[in-house]
């Protein structure tokens, strides 16, 4: 810690750090205090209460809502598994075919997502359907989804995947087990730390997603972000704070699970 | 054909890298029950030829036969042939014991059966007790013994060990060696072996292969391997040698007779039929006696002493200028030449032999 340059000596650097700190999270806090407020206003604190909370479940907005949440889950579950397996397999693909060519181009066009601009992944997309004719609706959602998160399942199993040397699964061939076998009785279950990992990680990114999903949804078709972000529209209500706040919470859980999984993997090795 | 009292027969086998080659037509007859040992230093190509006979690596040319039957295409899976692997690969996600069953559940044998088997062997390595353990909480030399049991439960018609000794600490490794040598004459199974430790190598084979770049430089006994080294490479991996340039007078089948330094004939075993000219005469450390200067082999200056424990190593130097050094036991009766006196060195008739490049 001792090092010449130490950050924390540059002039200025308590303010950048605060005004960092209170852009990022200033508004989320914001948004989960007042979930609980009382009054109608989203301004004036009129005291502490759930009414938002319960408004969320049996309020007139409740239904569609409830239809939002559960395509969001339909295609957020759906979206996960297809990704993880395809990372999955990616990733084996990747770590134990050895040097072949286009190996580099492989890995390039697995993490591209990450790189192109979101909103020109949606408007490809969104073009693509209608080129080949598919119809816009909840598996189209699903298609994009599952491209997107790709890349977010691969980096945990990929990295996972390195840390296992191929003398496991030479053992197991040693002692007779077919190459299937070695795959699903050895290498598989020292990969799952990190494919659980990148399944949640999966799985919240698709539930959280929103520009893609509203260029590639079809009419009348919600997932969660959408129907919010329909409603801001008309207005802010007090029950969008009670949503939002309930899917952040949402988020910090599996963000968290994903991580605490991938480091117990890592601390068994 | 007496194919089947040989378990393994490599015959011929190249391996190419590229345009690396890696085993230059490589021929080795291992037998039943033997302790064979593969000796050579580092990147020799005895790790090479342990993947080729397990299957991992395929053979550029040349044939590997197990009891007379060609393995030629076969894939590890197939091979009746088992390993232990230098960092040992236990399964870390099962028991030791499931780890010990993991080869005779995929040779189809019952769960009750592997389970009495596994049990069986985990007693012959002397760890029954930890059956329920996970690898991670054994220490190095269980899991060493874990691996043995592993790759033996199956009852492979060969065993192929690499370096399994390297990771262990040295008290270890010597009480292991014994182990091991005590379980392949239990056992019955002809064990390949690879190190680069001499030591090891000599102590626990019933026959070596000394090998240097992707070529096998000599098979034999241990003794063999020591005493009648067929070349100058073999004379210096194994154990410690002096290698004195001397003249060649005559050659007449197995016997030489030299010229060395300073003028004194000498009479020596050669190891193969060479030109009159120059040759390596190889003299071992412990099988040089001193005497008084003038009429013995040699003479020469004493230029150093090193303490060894058993032994004590004295660095000389000839009057031509070359150096050697002699071993003389650590007793109450040896008297230690001082730096700086000149000593008379005889060398062991029999012992030192004239050597090939
Ligand atoms: N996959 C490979 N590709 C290219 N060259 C290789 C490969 N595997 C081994 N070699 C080369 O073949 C030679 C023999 O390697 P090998 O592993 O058999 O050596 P070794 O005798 O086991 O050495 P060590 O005692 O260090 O384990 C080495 O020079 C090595 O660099
Ligand atoms: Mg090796």
């Amino acid at each position: 810690m001792a090092s010449v340059t130490d950050l924390r000596r540059f002039p200025g650097f308590l303010a950048i750090t605060l005004t960092c700190l209170v852009v990022l999270y200033a508004p989320l806090i914001v948004v989960a205090v007042y979930s609980f407020n009382a009054s109608t206003s989203i301004t004036n604190w009129g005291g502490f209460s759930l009414t938002w909370y319960v408004d969320v479940f049996t309020g007139p907005d409740a239904p569609k809502f409830q239809r939002a949440a559960i395509n969001s889950l339909i295609i957020a579950v759906c979206a996960a598994v297809a990704a993880t397996s395809i990372a999955t397999a990616a990733a084996v693909a990747m770590t134990r075919a050895g040097r072949f060519k286009g190996k580099t181009l492989s890995f390039a066009l697995i993490n591209l997502p990450l790189m192109v601009p979101e909103v020109v992944t949606a408007v490809a997309s969104l073009v693509f359907f209608s080129a080949i004719g598919f119809t816009t609706g909840l598996l189209t959602i699903l298609v994009a989804h599952i491209v997107f998160c790709i890349p977010f399942a691969y980096l945990p199993i990929s990295a996972r995947m390195q840390s296992i040397p191929d003398t496991y699964e030479q053992a197991a061939m040693d002692l007779y087990a077919t190459p299937r076998q070695a795959f699903t009785m050895v290498l598989l279950p020292l990969m799952t730390p990190g494919i659980l990992s990148g399944f949640l990680l999966a799985f919240i990114i698709s539930l959280d997603d929103f520009l893609i999903t509203n260029f590639v949804k079809g009419a009348g078709v919600e997932t969660l972000p959408t129907a919010i972000f329909g409603s801001v529209k008309q207005g802010i209500k007090p029950n969008i704070m009670a949503i939002s706040t309930l899917m952040l919470g949402v988020s910090i859980v599996f963000v968290s699970l994903s991580w605490l999984i991938g480091r117990t993997g890592q601390n068994k090795k | 054909m007496a194919s089947q009292d040989i378990a393994v027969s490599v015959d011929q086998v190249v391996k190419h890298y590229g345009n690396f080659t890696a085993l230059h037509g490589v021929s080795l007859d291992i037998r039943e029950s033997e302790f064979f040992t593969l000796l050579g230093p580092s990147g020799c190509g005895k790790t090479t030829l342990l993947r080729a006979i397990a299957g991992f690596e395929s053979v550029s040319e040349g044939h590997i036969l197990l009891k007379g039957e060609d393995l030629t295409g076969l894939p590890p899976h197939q091979r009746p042939v088992n390993t232990v692997f230098q960092q040992y690969a236990l399964f870390p996600h099962m028991t030791v014991l499931e780890n010990v069953m993991f080869g005779l559940l995929r040779k189809g044998w019952s769960k009750v059966e592997a389970v009495r088997r596994g049990q069986d062997v985990l007693d012959l390595v002397q760890l029954a007790e930890f059956a329920k353990r996970k690898p991670t909480q054994l220490s190095g030399g269980q899991q060493q013994r874990v691996a043995l049991a592993r790759a033996l439960a199956p009852r492979p018609e060969v065993l192929l060990l690499d370096e399994p000794l390297s990771a262990l600490d040295l008290k270890l490794r010597q009480s292991v060696r014994s182990e091991l040598k005590a379980l392949q004459r239990e056992t019955g199974i002809a064990f390949i072996f690879v190190t680069h430790d001499q030591e090891e190598a000599l102590t626990m084979s019933d026959r070596i292969a000394v090998m240097s770049n992707g070529r096998v430089q000599q098979i034999g006994s241990p003794k063999e391997i020591y005493e009648a080294p067929v070349n100058r490479f073999v004379a210096d991996f194994v154990g410690e040698t002096n290698l004195l340039d001397v003249e060649i007078a005559s050659i007449d089948g197995g016997t030489a007779s030299v010229v060395l330094p300073g003028g004194t004939p000498f009479t020596c075993p050669a190891a193969t039929v060479l030109d009159p000219g120059r040759g390596h005469l190889s003299a071992r450390p412990e099988r040089i006696r001193i005497t008084a200067p003038g009429d013995a082999h040699l003479d020469a200056v004493v230029t150093g002493h090193t303490y060894l424990g058993t032994d004590i190593q004295l660095q000389v130097r000839l009057s031509d200028g070359e150096v050697m050094s002699v071993r003389l036991q650590n007793s109450e009766t040896t008297s230690v030449p001082e730096v700086g006196q000149t000593i008379g060195l005889q060398l062991e008739e029999g012992a030192a032999r004239l050597l090939a490049d």
